[in-house]
C-alpha cells in the first residue's frame, strides 16, 4: 500500500463572501505532497494559489472537503489546534520577511522556541545552528535594519527552520530581492531540501525561480491545471 | 506559559523604551500626585496634632462671649471675677488646676527697640496648664503675684527681638507700657499655633500686675479667659458642662436665656480641625486619583495604536503557531508591566517630592505605607483594565489578514 502522504487534499473548495457576492476561489482540488518534496505553485494572480497556500498553512479552513496534514483532519480543527499544528510542522517564509524589528536576528529565530517553551540555552544553542546553517554566522546580534534583504530573507528561513518543522511554506520568499539574491536563497532553500530533507513548498510567480523545484503546480481559476515532476533541476 | 508570555512581554518593552517611558508617564504623574497630597495632608493633620497638644494637653478655657451666632450690638459680656476661679477649682470635679488669664497688645520696649506684644497677667498655675517650660532664669512665685509684683516672663520672640540674637535678658528691665518691669525668666519657645499665630510672641506677667499698672479700659478689668485643666482619666465633657452650669448660676444667667460665655474644650478642636485637614487631604487625594484614571486611559490609548502598529507582528506570531491567548497574555502583561514600572516610577517620584515639599513647608514626613500600597495597586490594575481591550483585540486578529497588513 501506498505511503501516507504528508498532505493530503480532496475535493478542496474555498468560497469567499456568500448570495450574490460569493466568490468562489478554489473549485475542487486534489493534491498529495510527500516528504521531500520541493514544490513550486504558480499561476497568475486571482488563480487561487494563495488561498491554497493559506489553507495549506493550516491559517484558514476550507469550505468543503478533506484536507489530512500527517494524517490528522485540519477542515474540522479548532483555531488553536491549527496553531498547534502550526507551532510544531510547519515553518513559514514571507515574502516581506516580517521579522521583529530592533530586535537581534538571534532573538528573531529564536521567537518560535519561546512558544514551544523550550529552556533559555536550548534556545541559544539551536538559534546558532540555525543561523550558521543559512550562512549568517557572525551576524546573531545585528537587528533587521542592520542586515541587507538577501540576509533578511535568510534569517526568516533560520526562524522558520529552527524548529525542524516537516513543511517549510514560502510565501514569494525572492518577491523583494534582486536576481543575485533570488538565486542565493533559492539555493539555500534547494540544499535545505536535498541536505536535510526538509519538505518545501514555495508559492512564486516567477518562472525563473521555479526551475529550482523538484516539481510545479500550476492553478488556473482555481483549479489546478497541471502537475509536472521535473527530471532536470536548476541548480 | 504565564513565564514565557512573561519573557516575550518584556522583549517587546525592552525594544521600544522611549515609547514605553511615554506610555507610562500619566501614570507616574498619577501616582506621584496621589501619594505625594495624601503624605502631605497626612504631615499637616499630624503638624496640627502636635501644634494644639503643645496648648496643653486636656485644657478647658472659659472665655466672655459666644464665639458664634449673630452678636448685637448691646454691652460686651462681663468678664470674670477672681472668685470664679477659686470657685470652679473648688466645686468642679476633675479639674486638676485653674489659671486666671487677662491680656491685651501692648508696646514692649527695651533701650532702642521695641516691638507690639500680647502682654498676659496670670498665676505660677498657668504655665504648668499651658504646658510652657522655662529655657533660662525662673517663674514667677504666689507671693510676687499677690504682691503685684513688677517682674515679667518673656517669650522665646519677644528675647530674640529685644535682646538679639545672644542677648541675656536675665535682670534687666523692659518697659511694658509706662510701666518698668524686670525680666526673671525665659520661655522655652513652642513654635506656631495651629491658628499660625506664634505663641512665643508673649510676656508674662503676675495677675495683679497686670491688673494694676497694665490693664486699662474697663473691659480689660477682671479676669479675661480662665483656663483649666482636667485631670487625667476625667471625662472632659462632664467638666465642660459643670463648668457651663457653675458660671450660669454665678453669673446669674436664668432658665432660658443663653450663655454670655463660652466654654472650649481644646480636644475638640483638636478633632474638627483634624477632620478637616483629613477630609481635604481626601478631596486632594480624590483629584489625584482622576489623574490616574486618565493616565490609565492613555495606556488603552498607546496599547491600541501598538495593536494596529503591530498587526504584522501579531499576524507573524500567530503563524508561528502562537495561541489567541498567549498573544492576549502576552499584551495584557506588557501593559501591567508598564503601569507596574509606572506606578513603581510614581512612588520614588512621591518619595522625593515629599520629602522636598514637608522640608520646605516644615511639615512632618510620615511614610504611609497603605498609601504607597493603594496606589502601586490601582496602577497596575489600571494596566489590566485599560489593557485588556487592546489584547482582546491583538489576539483575535485573523493571521492571514494581519500578515497581509500594510
Amino acid at each position: 500500500m501506498e505511503r501516507e502522504p504528508l498532505i493530503r487534499l480532496r475535493g478542496i473548495t474555498k468560497t469567499y463572501g456568500n448570495g450574490q457576492a460569493a466568490f468562489q476561489a478554489l473549485r475542487g482540488i486534489d493534491l498529495d505532497i510527500h516528504e521531500g518534496e520541493f514544490i513550486a505553485v504558480m499561476g497568475p494572480s486571482g488563480s487561487g494559489k494563495s488561498t491554497a497556500m493559506n489553507l495549506l498553512g493550516c491559517l484558514d479552513v476550507p469550505s468543503g472537503g478533506e484536507y489530512r496534514f500527517l494524517g490528522q483532519h485540519v477542515e474540522t480543527m479548532s483555531r488553536d489546534e491549527r496553531a498547534l499544528l502550526r507551532r510544531h510542522h510547519i515553518g513559514f517564509v514571507f515574502q516581506g520577511f516580517n521579522l521583529l524589528a530592533r530586535t537581534s536576528a538571534l532573538e528573531n529565530v529564536e521567537l518560535p522556541m519561546l512558544y514551544r517553551g523550550v529552556s533559555q540555552s536550548e534556545r541559544h544553542k539551536q538559534a546558532r545552528a540555525a543561523l550558521e546553517r543559512v550562512g549568517l554566522n557572525g551576524w546573531e546580534d545585528h537587528t533587521p535594519a542592520e542586515l541587507s534583504g538577501g540576509q533578511q530573507q535568510r534569517v526568516a528561513i533560520a526562524r522558520a527552520i529552527v524548529t525542524g518543522p516537516a513543511l517549510l511554506l514560502a510565501d514569494e520568499p525572492t518577491g523583494n530581492l534582486d536576481s543575485e539574491r533570488s538565486r542565493e536563497i533559492m539555493l539555500l532553500l534547494q540544499q535545505l531540501n536535498t541536505d536535510n530533507g526538509i519538505t518545501v513548498l514555495m508559492v512564486t510567480h516567477e518562472p525563473d525561480m521555479a526551475e529550482y523545484a523538484k516539481r510545479i503546480v500550476r492553478f488556473v481559476d482555481g483549479h489546478i491545471a497541471n502537475d509536472t515532476v521535473r527530471e532536470e533541476v536548476c541548480a | 506559559m504565564i513565564f514565557n508570555a512573561f519573557l516575550l512581554a518584556l522583549r517587546e518593552i525592552r525594544r521600544n523604551l522611549m515609547r514605553a517611558f511615554l506610555t507610562v508617564l500619566g501614570i507616574v504623574i498619577g501616582v506621584a500626585a496621589v501619594v505625594t497630597m495624601v503624605t502631605l495632608g497626612n504631615g499637616a493633620t499630624a503638624m496640627i496634632k502636635t501644634q494644639l497638644s503643645s496648648l496643653g494637653s486636656n485644657l478647658v478655657i472659659v472665655v466672655p462671649g459666644t464665639r458664634m451666632g449673630p452678636g448685637g450690638g448691646g454691652t460686651p459680656p462681663p468678664n470674670f471675677k477672681e472668685s470664679d476661679v477659686a470657685a470652679i477649682l473648688e466645686s468642679v470635679r476633675g479639674v486638676r488646676l485653674v489659671a486666671p488669664a487677662s491680656s491685651s497688645s501692648l508696646t514692649v520696649q527695651y533701650m532702642q527697640s521695641n516691638l507690639t506684644t500680647r502682654v498676659l497677667g496670670s498665676t505660677p498655675d498657668y504655665f504648668e496648664i499651658g504646658n510652657w517650660k522655662l529655657a533660662n532664669g525662673r517663674l514667677f512665685t504666689d507671693t510676687e503675684q499677690r504682691a503685684a509684683r513688677a517682674v515679667c516672663v518673656i517669650g522665646e520672640t519677644v528675647r530674640k527681638s529685644l535682646f538679639g540674637n545672644s542677648g541675656n535678658p536675665l535682670g534687666e528691665r523692659i518697659r511694658l507700657k509706662t510701666q518698668s518691669c524686670e525680666v526673671i525668666g525665659v520661655l522655652a519657645p513652642k513654635g506656631q499655633s495651629a491658628m499660625g499665630q506664634d505663641q512665643d510672641a508673649v510676656v508674662i506677667t503676675p495677675l495683679k500686675t497686670f491688673q494694676r499698672r497694665l490693664a486699662g479700659r474697663q473691659s480689660q478689668q477682671g479676669v479675661g479667659e480662665i483656663m483649666t485643666s482636667v485631670r487625667e482619666g476625667a471625662n472632659t465633657e462632664t467638666v465642660v458642662n459643670d463648668i457651663a452650669n457653675l458660671m450660669r448660676s454665678r453669673r446669674n444667667i436664668s432658665g432660658n436665656e443663653v450663655d454670655n460665655f463660652s466654654v472650649i474644650d481644646t480636644k475638640q478642636i483638636a478633632n474638627t480641625l483634624s477632620s478637616t485637614t483629613q477630609i481635604m487631604t481626601a478631596l486632594l487625594g480624590a483629584v489625584a486619583a482622576v489623574s490616574l484614571l486618565v493616565g490609565g486611559i492613555g495606556i488603552m490609548n498607546i496599547m491600541l495604536v501598538s495593536v494596529t502598529e503591530r498587526t504584522r507582528e501579531i499576524g507573524t506570531r500567530l503563524a508561528i503557531g502562537a495561541l489567541e491567548r498567549e498573544v492576549l497574555l502576552q499584551f495584557l502583561i506588557e501593559a501591567v508591566a508598564l503601569s507596574s514600572f509606572g506606578g513603581a516610577i510614581g512612588l520614588a517620584l512621591a518619595l522625593g517630592s515629599s520629602l522636598l515639599l514637608t522640608w520646605l513647608l516644615n511639615m512632618p514626613y510620615l511614610f504611609n505605607a497603605q498609601i504607597n500600597l493603594i496606589a502601586f495597586g490601582v496602577s497596575a490594575t489600571i494596566g489590566v483594565a485599560f489593557g485588556f481591550v487592546p489584547a482582546k483585540r491583538a489576539a483575535q486578529l485573523n493571521p492571514i489578514d494581519a500578515l497581509r497588513h500594510e
